[in-house]
């Protein structure tokens, strides 16, 4: 018998963006630690770094719609000494590659990029401001963390993990309100997939937007007789090769479920393990390398088969075929 | 030198013309480099590091130094003859310029080289993050309870550079955030790969440019040792916006074949007898 999904969700907590569980979390951080710079690029209502920019006048900085001067400031701050969190949405972050490239990732300067906005799940404003290829750009850097959170609580504990850390890295935040997936007791862990819903059958690896999904897709699985055990994974670099080689051995299979372009983000990265080390059949999900359009964020969801039903109808399809 | 003492002018000029045939031997063992743009910026990078800017070679990560950007990365043989005649590093290492397993890359990487501030290059960029030093500088001054910046940023930009749009963002921006702790240097040799700056694309009026960005402007010859100081002292005498000096150089100085091509002498190595040639030049022998 599989465990019921149901059996893991917490209750009783209200879903929230992350980028909301963000700039709470900064404030935070900010009030304990005088070292915490924040560098917005006049998004800060959107982004929620205004929550800090109220708490912290003196230590928040407005730059303008400059991207690229206000990510190599940040890279000086953290050269001398500072904690720089630089926040914008992940399309326009990603459209700043070479400054990341050289002014932060080259020159070792641990800025904490933070791209809110992450992929369809903003909706209406269309493909301009989605960010569907940021975690192919981030990935491809070397000594880059790349994460991305699917809860509040998570979010809280990966903001205050970054503020112990001088490495440069990149957090990925929705716009959209995600619920609560995760246990009070849940600890947050560089290079850790945790295990959200066991099962034997098939493994879902969700990331951030596509996480809560992912589980009730496993909820609507397992009223099939279909025991899917569900991962997350906050931590895109490093990944969790450990959990992602149990999985090819213990399940039949693996489906990532990811709000990016199927190329290069959580697909790609967990594609590589399993080359390398433990040969599986792997199904991608995500936006198909096509471009994002306006609408709903749920419409869009369901359009690019990533609500549950999508994910579920996709992984019967695939059990099916092996 | 966490103490400056500015050297005698007389010194510094001997310095350069070794730091010259240092520049040159370096390019010409590693087979590829960008001689005239180190040329041109040897005296402004050695000037300020006798007797400008606080520092020490034993800890080249000392918290209050004063720091120096290179934003123009590809003029970094330069900055490497001065942190070795500085005692950064032994002066042989600098024979092993864009060798494969050496510190000393082609281009600024500070992660390899701790007396590097950032790793740069990739053109544009350095002068954000110069600001972004100040601005740290300002914010440190400040929690220690001073009324003044911790430290002062220096940034050599190069004039072709001047054409990245990400240049005038941070010169907008510099001013905006108070900041009055940087002074850039414009490397002003005008002369970039494609050909004269003039004909690739224009940056006049430079100095109103500048000016109207709201940053103190001044205009010197980049290769007066007592003119850069001049330039040094009212720079941070001002303490009321970010200082540039525009200093007119001349690409590939003390070469008298490079001074003549100024563009084809922007990104190639000497041959064996160019080198030479150079060489006598430095040393005084015939040109």
């Amino acid at each position: 018998m599989s465990q019921d999904p149901r059996a893991m969700r917490p209750k009783d907590v209200k879903p929230m963006a992350t980028r909301k569980a963000f700039g709470l979390a900064l404030k935070d951080l900010g009030d304990k630690d005088d070292k915490v710079l924040v560098f917005d690029a006049d998004l800060s209502k959107s982004t929620q770094s205004g929550i800090f920019a109220e708490a912290h006048p003196e230590r928040f900085y407005e730059m303008g719609i400059a991207e690229a001067n206000m990510i190599g400031t940040a890279a000086g701050a953290a050269l001398s000494g500072y904690k720089p969190f630089v926040c914008s949405f992940a399309a326009f972050i990603a459209g700043r590659f070479d400054q990341i490239k050289m002014s932060v990732a080259y020159s070792q300067a641990g800025v904490r990029i933070v791209g809110t906005h992450a992929g369809v799940g903003i909706g209406p404003d269309g493909y301009s401001q989605q960010g569907l290829e940021d975690l192919a750009c981030m990935r491809s850097l070397p000594t880059m963390l790349v994460l991305q959170p699917a809860d509040d609580l998570e979010t809280s504990q990966m903001i205050h993990a970054l503020a112990q850390t001088d490495q440069p890295a990149y957090i990925r935040l929705t716009r959209q309100n995600l619920p609560r997936v995760h246990s009070d007791e849940y600890r947050f862990e560089v290079g850790r997939f945790p295990t959200l819903v066991d099962g034997k059958d098939v493994t879902i690896i969700g990331t951030g937007g596509t996480v809560g999904n992912a589980v009730e897709a496993a909820l609507l699985l397992h009223r099939e007789g279909i025991s899917a055990r569900v991962l997350n994974a906050s931590s895109i670099k490093p990944v969790d090769e450990d959990a992602i080689i149990k999985a090819a051995k213990e399940t039949r299979g693996l489906v990532t479920v990811e709000d990016h372009n199927i190329l290069a983000g959580l697909g790609g990265a967990v594609a590589e393990v399993l080359t390398n080390r433990a040969p599986a059949r792997l199904l991608r999900l995500g936006v198909n390398d096509v471009f994002g359009e306006s609408g709903e964020p749920d419409a869009l969801y369901a359009y690019h088969g990533l609500n549950a039903d999508g994910i579920a109808g996709s992984v019967r399809e695939f059990l099916a075929n092996l | 030198m966490r103490d400056p003492q500015r050297l005698p002018k007389e010194e510094i000029q001997a310095t350069a013309k070794s730091l010259r045939e240092d520049i040159l031997r370096m390019i010409h063992k590693a087979g590829s480099g960008h001689p005239g743009g180190s040329l041109s910026a040897i005296d402004m990078i050695l000037t300020l590091h006798s007797g400008e800017m606080r520092y020490d070679p034993k800890d080249p990560r000392w918290d209050l130094r004063d720091r120096f950007v290179l934003s123009k990365g590809h003029g970094v043989p330069a900055l490497y003859a001065v942190l070795a005649e500085k005692g950064f590093f032994p002066k042989e290492q600098l024979m092993t310029l864009r060798e494969l397993g050496s510190p000393i890359q082609g281009h600024p990487a500070n992660a390899l080289l701790d007396c590097i501030e950032a790793s740069t290059g990739s053109l544009g960029q350095g002068l954000s993050v110069a600001q972004g030093i100040a601005l740290a500088g300002k914010v440190r001054g400040q929690q220690d309870g001073k009324d003044e910046a911790a430290w002062h940023v220096y940034a050599l930009l190069g004039d072709g550079e001047l054409q990245e749009g990400q240049i005038w963002e941070a010169a907008m921006s510099a001013p905006h955030l108070g900041i009055t702790n940087l002074t850039a240097f414009v490397d002003w040799n005008k002369a970039q790969i494609d050909g004269t700056v003039e004909e690739v694309m224009s940056l006049n009026p430079l100095s109103q440019k500048w000016e109207s960005f709201g940053w103190h402007v001044q205009e010197i010859d980049g290769h007066d040792i007592d003119a850069i100081r001049r330039a040094c002292d009212r720079a941070r005498s001002n303490t009321s916006a970010p200082s540039v000096i525009l200093a007119h150089t001349t690409k590939g100085k003390g070469v008298a074949y490079m001074e003549k091509d100024i563009v084809g002498w922007h990104g190639k190595a000497p041959s064996d007898g160019e080198f030479k040639q150079a060489m006598n030049e430095l040393k005084g022998g015939a040109a």
